[in-house]
């Protein structure tokens, strides 16, 4: 029985310790932290990218995905940044800007230093939305109407410090007047069923969310929080072609990203290998079926972005 | 009548054999303690990618269906409620099993649950429409008035005393305000890192009622076991279904409170259970038998959690908007095929559609024959000796406290309002008005903080919250709850007085 035991914790601490070198890596299943709830957007696009993760040409490994949810990201995030192993095997789904605003806003224990960035996979953008017998039909209407009537015009948005939150901050900014944010507890969701049941006059939601609320007839989309027009939605305009100084700072973009301190070799080689997993043919049929739309950057990419964008909120937030 | 064509391919053999797998499969995830409907479907969901939209769904609905009867099982032999929805079964169904009589609690359970389910999933075929409208008509002034109108039961559920039990529903509600919020950003009470996320409804419920149990069982010590070894009596099923029949108005206002309740997005299916059983109990001529074993309570909350499964999904269905966590991972279910949920998925894949929606119906009959199969057996849990029963019960206890986000926090948790609960309940207090609150708080909190925002941006607070005909309805029903339970208080106290005086 000992000899037993002892055998049991050799194996054991085998698998645990020991840096892993380049080449065999990875030689054991890879586990992806999603910091939201099964179902929820985050969790169901990591799920479809990551399905490939065992063929040959990506990484030979699946990828299991466990999801540590609560306080908007931040239990997750916490978790992976203070508790997670820096050895390769411990990988991260991101959110910006969520993230990067919570550590701005302060409270939690990570930073964009605390982490190293792979790859990103798709960039969801907040786009406004009003119920499909709203009289408002452009993002002018609801500046005229908030203009008119100052702070009362109430609109939805999935809690604070995330996507839609930026893009709300960023709207009374560059319009120049007081509107009424109305945060929900509940997510995307929540905020939707806000602005289809009436009440409240419009909201600001994920893109691929408010697109099947609009093919299922209940809402109109007035505007895209991003430089440029969506593909799924090719007849709406971005806010920036309607007049309003806004920029694609409150997108939503997931990616992978590992702990500070992994060995540089095995970044390497997931910064190489991670992109092309994503260009998988199944992988991007999934998406496009489930309406979320794709954006590969690589990690020279994504870090630029970091970049620009703990510039940014950190200046949109400082008001707050 | 359109679903009738649909039948037949829910009895293709692949079809019909997924619908087998998950409805057993669900019966044990279900049992499982900290395996909730949702986390069983979200378990279930990487399985669909390798079969057709129709098919994963119908391992999906099948799944659903009977998770939360299999929620069943481990309340009533355990006392261990798998999910919110089956907590108000505890309160009877385990002190049956005590009583020896758990195979007569588990095949009432899984009839009433039969039947409620049943009549939910018709609901749900053949009034769509309309419970789409009055699933929106819910704004947060009326949800606010609707978790209100579970504060005033919290006296009355379950509690010797109703002072006692206001007290632990405000424990609970305490409980629920730990944590970030979300609306207004500020952190509460997070004094350890577990903490970040809040109380986990799911490792509250597995500590506040199974962890009492276990010490109370270590308590006793080994020779005790020996002492009340349990007759489990054997109970025929055409027993319990003539029981049932007996009880009409306990199965109806099941059903109804549960499909009514069930509708409502975000707040149904936690509290369905429990406000059946409350008006079950208020509405019976037995009332003084509930808690201690009565066919009633059971019936109430079972049939309920099953009625509030097909309308659930009406906004899901209709509006393409997830009306719980369990309808949120359909969603996830549904997309990954490109279906959208809403008049595309009516319009275009009506086979997809239909033959969803008729397994729930044959997964609700299949349920119960199982359910009933296993019944007699299952109630011999009754038996084992304590000591090995105590062991059993904290194994999954921690297993499903860890299991629900696979954090070591949530076992903390778990074992710490355990603890707590175990000398509250020697004081008298009892679980079930305290988790209420835990579940009300944040419901009633955050839609009166979102109410009084859209109030202060638009008509002032009095007529947001106390004018339009559903908010006066509610304020009603909330009235007539507190007057009764302080008459019945009156009441009551005038009776004991006599008693005490004549002795």
């Amino acid at each position: 029985m000992k000899h037993l035991l002892a055998g049991a914790a050799l194996a054991l601490m085998s698998l645990t310790g020991g840096a892993a070198t380049a080449e065999d890596y990875p030689e054991r299943p890879i586990m992806m932290m999603v910091s939201y709830g099964a179902g929820g957007a985050t969790d169901f696009q990591a799920r479809i990218v990551t399905m490939t993760a065992g063929n040959e040409d990506a990484l030979g490994m699946p990828i299991a995905i466990i999801n540590k949810p609560g306080a908007g990201g931040r239990v997750g995030w916490n978790w992976f940044a203070t508790q997670a192993e820096a050895d390769g095997y411990t990988l991260a789904a991101y959110n910006i800007p969520h993230f990067i605003a919570q550590s701005i806003k302060g409270g939690v224990e990570y930073s964009a230093d605390s982490f190293e960035p792979i790859a990103n996979w798709g960039a969801d953008p907040a786009v406004f939305v009003v119920a499909k017998d709203s009289p408002m039909n452009s993002m002018e209407d609801v500046v005229n109407y908030a203009k008119e009537n100052p702070g009362k015009l109430t609109f939805s948005g999935a809690g604070l410090f995330v996507g839609h939150h930026i893009a709300a901050l960023q709207l009374e900014k560059a319009s120049g007047v007081k509107m009424a944010y109305i945060p929900t507890k509940g997510g995307g969701a929540a905020a939707m069923k806000a602005v289809i049941a009436g009440d409240v006059m419009g909201g600001v939601n994920n893109l691929s969310d408010a697109f099947r609320a609009q093919e299922a007839g209940n809402v109109k989309i007035l505007g895209v929080f991003d430089l440029e027009r969506n593909a799924f939605l090719p007849d709406v305009p971005t806010l920036k072609e309607q007049g309003y100084d806004i920029d694609n700072a409150s997108v939503n973009f997931r990616g992978v990203m590992v702990p500070k301190g992994t060995p540089q070799e095995v970044i390497d080689k997931l910064a190489a290998s991670v992109p092309e997993m994503f260009k998988n043919a199944r992988v991007a049929s999934k998406m496009k079926a489930g309406g979320s739309p794709m954006h590969i950057m690589t990690r020279e990419e994504v870090q630029a972005m970091w970049a620009a964008r703990q510039e940014t909120l950190q200046e949109l937030l400082a008001g707050l | 009548m359109e679903f009738l064509y649909y039948f037949g391919d829910v009895f293709t053999p692949i079809s019909f054999g997924l619908l087998l797998l998950g409805t057993i499969g669900g019966l044990i995830l279900g049992a499982t303690p900290g395996l909730s409907p949702t986390m069983a479907v979200a378990l279930l969901i990487p399985f669909t990618f390798h079969l057709a939209p129709v098919q994963g769904l119908i391992l999906l609905g099948a799944a659903y269906t009977s998770t939360v009867a299999g929620g069943a099982v481990s309340a009533i032999l355990l006392k261990i409620p798998g999910a919110p929805a089956n907590i108000a079964t505890t309160l009877d169904g385990h002190t049956m099993a005590k009583q020896g009589k758990g195979a007569q609690a588990l095949q009432l359970s899984f009839l009433a649950s039969a039947v409620g389910g049943v009549i939910g999933v018709l609901l749900l075929i053949f009034l769509t429409p309309v419970l789409a409208q009055w699933a929106l008509a819910f704004g947060p002034s009326h949800l606010f008035w609707l978790a209100i109108l579970g504060v005033t039961v919290i006296g009355s559920l379950d509690s010797a005393s109703v002072v006692k039990g206001l007290l632990s529903g405000c424990i609970g509600l305490w409980l629920a305000t730990i944590g970030f919020d979300d609306i207004m950003g500020a952190q509460r009470f997070i004094f350890h890192p577990a903490l970040g996320g809040g109380i986990n409804i799911i490792a509250a419920l597995i500590g506040l009622f199974a962890i009492p149990q276990v010490l109370t069982m270590f308590a006793k010590g080994r020779n005790a076991a020996n002492a009340e070894v349990i007759d489990v009596e054997k109970h025929s099923i055409m027993d319990a279904v003539r029981e049932l029949l007996r009880r009409p108005k306990a199965l109806s206002i099941g059903t109804i409170t549960g499909s009514v309740i069930g509708l409502i997005p975000g707040v149904g299916g936690q509290i369905a259970g429990l406000v059946a059983y409350d008006q079950t109990k208020k509405f019976s001529s037995e009332r003084e038998k509930f808690g201690k074993g009565h066919s009633e309570g059971v019936i109430a909350a079972e049939s309920a959690n099953n009625a509030m499964v097909g309308p659930s999904l009406v906004p899901l269905l209709t509006l393409s908007i997830p009306g719980s966590p369990t309808a949120a991972v359909l969603l996830g279910g549904l997309l990954i095929h490109g279906i959208f949920p809403g008049t595309d998925l009516f319009d275009n894949h009506p086979d997809v559609a239909w033959t969803f929606i008729n397994s729930m119906l044959i997964g609700q009959v299949l349920m119960c024959l199982f359910g009933l199969y296993v019944a007699g057996l299952a109630a011999r849990v009754a038996q084992v000796p304590q000591s090995v029963m105590a062991a059993v019960v904290l194994g999954l206890a921690v297993f499903g406290s860890y299991s629900v986000q696979s954090s070591m926090g949530d076992v903390y948790v778990m074992a710490t309002l355990g603890v707590m609960m175990y000398f509250l309940e020697r004081f008298g207090f009892s679980a079930a008005p305290l988790v209420l609150g835990l579940i009300l708080g944040p419901i009633a909190e955050a839609n009166f903080i979102q109410g009084s925002m859209i109030a202060g941006a638009t008509d002032g607070m009095a007529s947001y919250f106390l004018t339009g005909a559903l908010n006066i309805v509610l304020i009603a029903i909330v009235i007539a709850s507190i007057a009764y339970s302080v008459w019945m208080e009156l009441r009551s106290r005038r009776y004991t007085s006599k008693e005490e005086i004549m002795a």
